[in-house]
């Protein structure tokens, strides 16, 4: 029953510097993306509508207000997710053997962005208010099977000696993208062009960093709880 | 090589192991599950920043 609470520790510590990495990097970089895409918003009745029309409708749901308590929340939902996708890696890795440090930490954080963001981010770009996009449901069973797809190809093709294992692997990755992403009818939005591509770069390499951040941490943080990794350096060999 | 013993003595403590990792892995995907795509509007207003700069699909 330790080893629960071994995995719970290192994620937590983990997920709490990477989510507080990637709150600085999200208030700095996405952040204000966001919010010159609400500026496009207001005309088309947006999923979340301007302050004004939701006093006048006075049903309105609760939101932060701009500004500081806007980021509060931000950087709350980036720590507590932060360390959700910790548990998991942690989890991840310690049935492979463990992660035997930084170094090799980095490896498991590279594979976590691959699974988690680029994956998905090939047929479902990062979006910003305001923009088109297609039914909500069928994008969240594309972007769920593409996550599971992707980490049970990486997956085979780490850890399974055969070539004909690694041969699925590929093709569990590429799977999705025959598929394809549901896509909305028309691209068409009031948010130019110019800045949904600085928002795509600024997402996924404000990504990249959380995930190399959080998988280092755990390399470095989990000899200390668990002792040394049994087999992963043989494994990953 | 003696990766061969090494992963037969992983194998049999990871058996062992299988539950609490297990339990630590559907904790973690709950975590993500609520604050990336819970519905309520509470929720996705306070976390409104941070889906949109990961990305996920919640509206």
């Amino acid at each position: 029953m330790s080893d629960l609470r071994n995995v719970v520790f290192v994620a937590a510590l983990a997920g709490l510097l990477a989510g507080l990495v990637l709150t600085a990097m999200q208030v700095y970089a996405t952040v204000p993306l966001i919010l010159q895409a609400e500026t496009f918003e207001s005309a088309g009745g947006g999923h979340h509508g301007d302050a004004a029309a939701a006093e006048e409708a006075g049903a309105e749901a609760w939101a932060p207000a701009d500004g500081m308590e806007r980021n509060l929340y931000t950087a709350l939902a980036a720590i507590v997710t932060g360390i959700g996708f910790g548990l998991l890696l942690v989890a991840a890795s310690e049935f492979a053997g463990g992660i035997a440090g930084w170094r090799q930490g980095l490896v498991w954080g590279f594979a976590g962005f691959g699974v988690f963001t680029l994956a998905p981010g090939l047929g479902l770009p990062p979006e910003l208010p305001a923009m088109p996009a297609a039914d909500l449901v069928a994008r969240q069973v594309w972007w769920i099977a593409t996550i599971a797809a992707t980490a049970a190809g990486l997956a085979l093709i780490a850890f399974r000696a055969s070539a004909l294992w690694a041969v699925v692997g590929v093709a569990l990755i590429v799977a999705p993208h025959l598929v394809g992403a549901p896509q909305p009818v028309s691209h068409e939005s009031p948010v130019p062009a110019d800045l949904h591509h600085r928002f795509v770069v600024v997402v996924t390499v404000t990504n990249l960093v959380f995930w190399l951040v959080l998988g280092a941490a755990v390399g470095a943080l989990r000899p200390r709880f668990f002792g040394r990794a049994d087999n992963a350096r043989t494994r990953f060999a | 090589m003696n990766s061969n013993t090494t992963t037969l003595g992983a194998s049999a403590s990871t058996r062992s192991r299988a539950m609490p990792l297990a339990m630590a892995g559907l904790l973690g995907l709950f975590v993500v599950a609520v604050s990336g795509f819970a519905p309520m509007e509470a929720v996705h207003n306070a976390a409104h920043d941070y889906r949109h700069s990961m990305a996920f699909p919640c509206h």
